[in-house]
């Protein structure tokens, strides 16, 4: 039966498997969720908004990669877009550039069709040097100074991290086609997607449970060493469970895949934490109820997308 | 209205004008449930711009649409034949003349009709757009419609990052997330100037609690 679905969705058998275990987590989750609920009404309120918001989200991924190749990017590429516009529209920006911030949505579908036409190095360098080096030059162009370096600098970072980060997610998805005899580019993103978004899960759940000494008591003081290192820990054995499943790395290789990817979310994580509380806001937005904005949801993924797709690529494509 | 009208502004409401707002814009609201769920109501905002009022339209549910009530400026409204139908038909605006009238006529006596017959009326009583995302003086007819009709709850609006998205003078859309906060509602049981002090005090409680950035 997982062999004919995979046929009719054209997908590898492993992510067919995958898919449907993540689904059976997610009930299984629900159902806890459910059975907490008995304790009394409203009780645990926004653990029952995060879950519903997971069907939602689980619910998307799961139909852009089964639908093809071109409508994950465009998935992926919305991601972006969403991320940006929160992003703009958290910082302090000026008048003069409004115009201007459209050239910035624009990078979004020049960056991942790049993505999506395995022109790597374009994908490379679009962002860090191309645009890195035309809207300060747009807005010395335009000639207003007050502010100048502010809104170069928060315009610069935010599309590295919410376009040419986030977009190495669509790179892995296309490059791994050939590199990923075992399931395919689609292997490989659920595996960095998956992983991510579990560490999140996984240190957050430690981190009430154990969570005691404070990494960033500034920064974000939910987060605890006990939390980190637990989050981890798991995030490095699913890693090693679903690695040799879903990618051509064998379970050493891809624990140490699982620290990376464990690491590096947790990095991007208090990353956008450290800017959230720089703006004094609590949350990045309201798209996603229980979780937040879409930043927050991505946070992690803005750190472990290009830190996972550069160590794929660094020791496993030839 | 008749039925093409009102098919082509339900549509017009469902599929363009939610769409627009959800992927283009994005709006966080704060206490959508003290927006009214029937009619007489009155939704009292801040204005910055035309998106103002088709974001406060997506937001109560399709069922009542026929209900929603925009009041717009007859001066800058009902000038050319197109933007006439579009603002009658298509929004639907009950409009309202901003000149000095007569003493003795009621120039809100349209929006009395209107509450009387169980609509909601969306409202701008900084009564223009003005400087974008800068919060204008309140108009005290506001206070005056609520004293006339005290039963009937207005409920002030206070939103911010639609003067960034389409700004007044301006043509080029920009997509910006924006804000809706919901406050309390409001009854005009007292003087005018009362009710006007109410309201005032209840938008910069609102925009107190948000966080804006800075847009200079």
């Amino acid at each position: 039966m997982i062999q004919s679905l995979g046929s009719a969705l054209g997908l590898p058998q492993p992510v067919i498997v995958a898919t449907l275990g993540l689904w059976a987590v997610l009930i299984a989750a629900t159902g806890i969720v459910l059975a907490l609920r008995l304790r009394g009404p409203g009780a645990y309120q926004e653990l029952t908004d995060r879950t519903a918001s997971w069907w939602w989200m689980i619910g998307a991924f799961t139909f852009a990669i089964a639908a093809n190749q071109t409508v994950a990017i465009v998935f992926l590429a919305m991601i972006s877009y969403l991320a940006l516009k929160e992003y703009l529209s958290l910082i302090p920006t000026r008048r003069i550039d409004r115009g201007l911030l459209l050239f910035a949505y624009l990078a979004v579908p020049i960056q991942y069709f790049w993505a999506a036409t395995d022109w790597y190095n374009m994908f490379l360098v679009f962002v860090p040097v191309w645009m890195f080096l035309f809207f300060p030059a747009l807005m010395a162009l335009t000639g207003e100074t007050q502010n100048f370096l502010r809104a170069v600098g928060t315009l610069s970072w935010g599309l590295m991290l919410t376009v040419f980060c986030l977009s190495h997610l669509a790179m892995l998805l296309v490059s791994g086609e050939v590199h990923n005899p075992v399931a395919g580019g689609v292997g490989l993103l659920f595996f960095v997607v998956v992983l991510a978004q579990f560490n999140d899960v996984a240190q957050y759940v430690w981190g009430k449970l154990l969570g005691r000494h404070k990494v960033t008591p500034r920064v974000s003081p939910k987060k605890t060493w006990e939390g980190l290192i637990g989050g981890v820990l798991t995030t490095v054995v699913l890693g090693a469970v679903l690695g040799p499943y879903l990618t051509p790395m064998d379970a050493p290789w891809s624990a140490l895949a699982g620290a990376v990817v464990g690491v590096s979310g947790f990095l991007g994580d208090i990353n956008i934490s450290a800017v959230k509380r720089d703006l004094g806001v609590k949350d990045a937005g309201g798209l996603i109820p229980g979780h937040g904005g879409i930043l927050d949801r991505v946070d992690s993924l803005t750190y472990a997308a290009p830190a996972f797709f550069h160590f794929f690529r660094y020791f496993f494509t030839p | 209205m008749n039925a093409l009208t009102r098919l082509v502004r339900f549509l017009f409401f469902a599929v363009l004008v939610r769409g627009v707002i959800l992927l283009a814009l994005g709006l966080t609201v704060r206490h959508r449930e003290r927006l009214p769920r029937k009619g007489p109501a009155i939704l009292a905002a801040n204005h910055n711009s035309h998106l103002d009022t088709l974001a406060l339209m997506s937001l109560m549910p399709l069922s009542l649409l026929p209900k929603l009530r925009p009041v717009a400026a007859a001066d800058y409204f009902l000038t050319g034949k197109i933007r006439s139908w579009f603002a009658r038909g298509i929004i639907g605006i009950i409009p309202l003349e901003r000149a000095k009238v007569r003493k003795d006529a009621n120039p809100l006596a349209p929006l009395e009709a209107a509450l009387d017959c169980g609509e909601i009326l969306i409202l701008f009583p900084e009564g223009s757009r003005g400087a974008p995302e800068a919060l204008g003086r309140f108009k005290t007819g506001i206070g005056q419609l609520a004293a006339a009709r005290p039963d009937v709850p207005v409920i002030p609006v206070y939103m911010h990052g639609f003067g960034k998205a389409l700004p007044r003078g301006s043509a080029l859309f920009v997509p910006f997330n924006c804000t809706v906060s919901v406050g309390e509602a409001l009854h005009g049981a007292g003087s005018r100037r009362d009710f006007m002090a109410a309201y005032e005090a209840r938008m910069a409680a609102l925009a107190e609690a948000e966080t804006v950035p800075d847009w200079d």
